[in-house]
């Protein structure tokens, strides 16, 4: 069970999930600019709600496979 | 006599002409199809850009950006009025080269512009690839957002005393007045018509074809840029006939979010995204700026720009057709150039002082209007 950090929390994944399921419930990814939480929506790559960053890197939650070790920011 | 004027369109174009008429003491009657700015208006960047295709365009862009500066802190904060100014990039000596000249014409337009070398480029604008030539800097141009612009211009026009109904379809043109789609009739002293490229709907014969645009836009990184930027071959792709171009384009909005141009397509009238030219538009903006690679676009959308054979509206009366009036075929300079066509068109249905010559921009200068 891969194990990711989220904001500096421990959250431990199913095998093969995507980064979107380490985000909790409701799943909150950024906020926009009234600081109302946006998160995962269509789950595809479409919708661009659940914008995270990784690495210095912004990333879409929902197709980032969230591997052992991943430092997540939420912006 | 001052007339009772109806308005055909609630574009940034009617929506201005609204108010400068209902200002001038008409009784204004707008009518929107659908809703307020959501045709070429709100696909539009937004750019308030003096843009010298011909010394009369110029001179519209100069009316236009002095008079949104002008309304600005009329309509509030949500226009997004931002004077970030334009700088015009060269990519090598020989767009350079252009440039001093090029300074020189905005100059005799009463139009501040500056000549930027490449050891100073980077210092105005530190995310420019370090091969670019240099630039002219046109520090009075602006961005607003071209959605709320439309809303509030009518909203400043029912101030004003303009009614301003939505979601009311024009179904023709007639003497006198316009009938609607319910089989209602209107009369009216003056028709306005400013519905964009749907003003052919109710003149077939106007030469008028739709110029689709591509746009995109980031996330918010503020402070990335301060600038619009805009590439000095822009005018080869606004006023080429290519069938497909590309020119690039990018611009601050001003909660930090990168708004990315620009294509131009003649022939394609779905409101698809076409990728092969997003690619290439997105290719050539890596040539100026090439952090962008890093950025996330978010949304893709396209638009379509009414377009005349010319490249300049129409703006006056129809020949043949007393009482008829046309503010439309902006192609890419509605949002710039819609407070100097409301001047001019007011000041043309009162018969008042014109603010500028109307000559390059009657529709009588097509053949196929001057024999309607």
């Amino acid at each position: 069970m891969p194990r990711v950090f989220v904001d500096g929390l421990t959250v431990d994944v199913p095998e093969g999930a995507r980064l979107s399921a380490a985000l909790g419930l409701p799943p909150v990814a950024c906020r926009d600019l009234s600081g109302a939480p946006r998160g995962p929506l269509c789950g595809m790559g479409q919708c661009f709600e659940c914008r995270v960053t990784v690495g210095g890197r912004e990333v879409l939650a929902c197709l980032t496979p969230a591997t052992e070790g991943l430092e997540v920011r939420r912006g | 006599m001052i007339p009772d004027v109806l308005i055909i369109g609630g574009g940034v174009v009617g929506a201005a002409c609204a108010l400068d008429l209902a200002e001038a003491g008409c009784r204004v009657h707008l009518l929107e199809a659908e809703g307020l700015g959501g045709g070429a208006t709100a696909a539009a960047m937004g750019h308030l850009v003096a843009l010298d295709g011909s010394p009369a365009e110029l001179d519209l862009c100069r009316l236009g950006v002095e008079r949104w500066k002008a309304l600005a802190p009329r309509l509030g904060t949500a226009l997004e009025f931002d004077p970030c100014g334009t700088l015009w990039v060269a990519r090598d000596d020989e767009e350079l080269a252009l440039v001093r000249p090029r300074c020189e014409a905005y100059q005799v337009a009463g139009i501040s512009a500056e000549m930027i070398d490449a050891r100073h480029l980077h210092e105005v604008e530190s995310c420019l690839a370090p091969h670019l030539a240099g630039g002219m800097r046109v520090p009075g141009d602006a961005v607003i957002y071209p959605p709320a612009g439309a809303r509030l211009l009518s909203e400043a026009a029912h101030r004003a005393g303009a009614r301003i109904e939505t979601g009311t379809p024009v179904a023709t043109l007639e003497p006198g007045g316009v009938r609607l789609m319910d089989g209602t009739r209107i009369a009216a002293g003056a028709v306005v018509l400013a519905a964009g490229s749907a003003s052919r709907e109710f003149l077939r014969h106007l030469p008028l074809v739709k110029r689709k645009g591509h746009l995109a836009i980031t996330d918010r990184h503020p402070g990335f840029l301060r600038h619009q930027l805009v590439e000095l071959g822009y005018l080869k792709s606004a006023h080429g006939s290519d069938a497909d171009s590309v020119a690039f384009n990018l611009q601050p909005r001003p909660n930090g979010q990168l708004l990315l141009g620009s294509s131009r397509q003649f022939g394609d009238d779905s409101p698809e995204l076409r990728p092969a030219l997003l690619r290439r538009m997105i290719h050539r903006a890596l040539d100026y700026v090439p952090g962008l690679a890093e950025l996330n676009v978010i949304r893709c959308w396209t638009g379509f720009r009414p377009t005349t054979p010319d490249h300049r509206p129409l703006i006056g009366p129809m020949p043949g057709r007393p009482g008829l009036f046309l503010a439309c075929g902006h192609e890419g300079l509605g949002i710039t150039t819609a407070p100097a066509t409301a001047a001019l068109l007011t000041a043309q249905i009162l018969g008042r002082s014109l603010p500028l010559d109307p000559a390059p921009f009657l529709p009588s200068r097509f053949s196929e209007l001057a024999h309607a």
